[in-house]
């Protein structure tokens, strides 16, 4: 089963959706071309005024490939904006590389290879022309493990602006202090900004983190199982926080934590390893939905836990 | 289960045998540590002792003498000309290098073929490389004995050896860093020169250690490049790079600290060539160790200032 027939037999807002997705490559221009980030800012504003739930990312037909080896197989969804999509399954079921297709961290990766269609904002970031530097603006990631630079807290956070030539002073303090804020540990490091990310503890540095990730301004971001390195505490400071960012932002996450995904996520997709050992959407619905009333025996079986 | 464990049986676990292997492998472990330190210690040892009433203020500054004891002055000097002169050209070059292979090139024949290349070249012997340096920068270039051709010659095998060992420090910096400085949406030059670098910076010091060791200790090499005459007289103020006569030139032959105990104890024309040996050599150690510390101590400001570590 695909997701496209679980979006065809969903909503009327999912079909509002669906409408968008084919709507949108047409009106579209290319927007993450060299040199234009004004342009884009703008046309992104006035997309997300005249569609309140508006698809942000889509993938269709993706497939991912290293070398020979087939890691995902044709996988199509949909993640609307400002949103918070889960992808669950078990290990090998290619959800991390899945979700690396979308700022194509995959590029890093020698002999890999993705086919299909994935789009922001109905552009193709596949596109030879995609500037990937931009892209990965607009869509930020944090990672596994908290990896702060070994920098101050503050130039940590003020990275991806500095990179991207922005040096004054003022406005980067506005930033740090903004974006620290957002993440949630503004009101712990305000006093030592000058401090080494390195000496937070494992949830602030995570923290850290997504505040670096804020302070590019993104629109969506990726977030590979944040918390598995974090304490329960910690951890639920962090789902707090996607919560929150969920607000503005538009959320994928990966995660190993089912009762994560059901605290956290909007919508769920599980995925699963075929016989092929080539990782495939089972399902897709709403978290709730996709919990309680599985609609494929696999996922019932999955987030039961008997196997997984 | 077998039989109920006793309060003892925690004691029981390894047996004896174990037991011996592991004190018998750690003793001889710590038997060739110490074997080392003391050979290493008898090094230094020696040639403190052996040069108290040579060193003093008239022989690290005079100038060098055939008929007394003289002094190493000008090529104390030259041995630091030399190292400048040759970490100016192998740094930048073999840092370059490094960072190509390292984030730049492939995993293929070509460039395996040329890591091959490096090590094998940096381990050519020295006297190989003194004889190609005669041919190609004294004789070729019609430059002489010179500084310049010594610092070439030492290049030879100096380059490599740079260009490996910064491609191995910034190998060693962890991929997590790379990825999340990319996933922030820096280019890759930028995120070599703001994260790469900057946790490299301990790893290259030690590059560049290792590179500059060789250049204070380097003789056959020089000896059919920079040349064997005795300098004297060098007027440090003139600091006019084109006059020969200018100790800061490069086209000029520049004789070695290294060179010059070889020189003195092979032609035993002075009779105090042991005592020059000895002064200079505890000269060179006391410079090469000089050398390292502030290496590190650079390396550790620097770090800090880059990394806030």
């Amino acid at each position: 089963m695909t997701s496209g027939d679980q979006m065809d037999s969903a909503s009327p807002a999912d079909e509002q959706i669906l409408a968008a997705i084919e709507a949108a490559p047409a009106v579209a221009p290319p927007r993450i071309v060299p040199g234009g980030p004004t342009t884009a800012a703008t046309a992104i504003a006035g997309a997300a005024t005249s569609q309140a739930s508006a698809v942000k990312v889509s993938a269709q037909a993706v497939n991912i490939s290293y070398g020979a080896k087939l890691a995902v197989r044709d996988v199509s969804l949909d993640v609307s904006e400002r949103s918070i999509l889960a992808l669950i399954g078990p290990s090998g079921s290619g959800k991390s590389t899945f979700l690396r297709c979308f700022n194509r961290m995959n590029d890093l990766i020698p002999g890999a290879r993705v086919d299909g269609q994935v789009q922001l904002d109905g552009e193709d970031l596949m596109h030879p022309e995609v500037s990937v530097v931009e892209l990965r603006r607009r869509v930020g990631m944090v990672f596994q493990r908290p990896n702060p630079f070994p920098m101050s807290i503050y130039d940590n956070v003020a990275y991806g602006p500095r990179r991207r030539g922005n040096s004054n002073r003022a406005d980067l303090d506005v930033l740090v202090e903004r974006s620290l804020t957002r993440a949630a540990l503004w009101d712990e490091v305000k006093d030592e900004l000058k401090k080494s990310g390195l000496a937070l503890s494992g949830g602030q540095q995570q923290r850290l983190c997504i505040a670096r990730v804020l302070a590019t301004e993104p629109e969506v971001i990726l977030m590979d199982e944040p918390a598995s390195a974090l304490d329960p505490v910690s951890t639920l400071r962090i789902e707090e926080l996607m919560r929150e960012l969920r607000e503005a932002y538009t959320i994928i996450i990966v995660t190993h934590n089912m009762q994560q995904a059901a605290r956290v996520s909007d919508h769920t997709a599980f995925f699963n390893m075929g016989e092929d050992r080539a990782g495939y959407l089972v399902e897709l619905g709403e978290t709730a939905t996709l919990f309680t009333k599985p609609q494929n025996q696999l996922t019932e079986d999955y987030v039961s836990g008997r196997f997984g | 289960m077998t039989a109920t464990p006793g309060p003892t049986s925690l004691r029981r676990t390894r047996s004896g045998r174990t037991i011996v292997a592991d004190r018998v492998a750690t003793g001889v472990l710590w038997a060739l540590g110490v074997f080392v330190i003391v050979v290493l210690g008898a090094i230094i040892v020696h040639f403190i002792i052996a040069s108290i009433g040579v060193v003093s203020f008239s022989f690290i500054f005079g100038d060098p003498s055939e008929t007394e004891l003289g002094g190493v002055g000008p090529l104390i000097w030259n041995s630091f000309y030399m190292l400048a002169l040759t970490m100016a050209i192998a740094v930048p070059f073999g840092l370059l290098a490094g960072i190509y292979m390292a984030e730049y090139a492939g995993d293929n024949q070509v460039t395996s073929a040329i890591r091959f290349a490096e090590e094998a070249i940096s381990s050519v012997p020295s006297i190989v490389v003194g004889l190609f340096g005669l041919i190609v920068f004294v004789n070729l270039t019609h430059w002489g004995f010179s500084a310049l051709s010594g610092a070439l010659a030492l290049t030879m095998f100096n380059l490599p050896l740079m260009a490996r060992l910064s491609e191995q420090a910034l190998r060693a910096v962890p991929a997590d860093e790379r990825s999340a400085s990319l996933a922030l949406g820096a280019t890759k030059w930028q995120s070599i020169r703001h994260v790469v670098l900057p946790l490299a910076i301990p790893g290259l010091v030690t590059g560049i250690i290792l590179t500059s060791g060789r250049v204070f200790g380097e003789a056959a090499a020089l000896i059919f490049t920079a040349g064997l005459a005795t300098p004297t007289n060098y007027d440090y103020l003139n600091f006019n790079i084109f006059d020969p006569q200018s100790p800061w030139s490069p086209l000029r032959p520049a004789t070695t600290l290294a060179v010059y105990i070889w020189k003195t104890n092979s032609e035993g024309l002075s009779q105090y060539a042991a005592q020059i040996g000895d002064g200079s050599s505890a000269i060179l150690l006391a410079a090469v160790l000089v050398f390292n510390v502030a290496a590190r101590f650079v390396s550790r400001r620097l770090t800090r200032r880059l990394t806030a570590a």
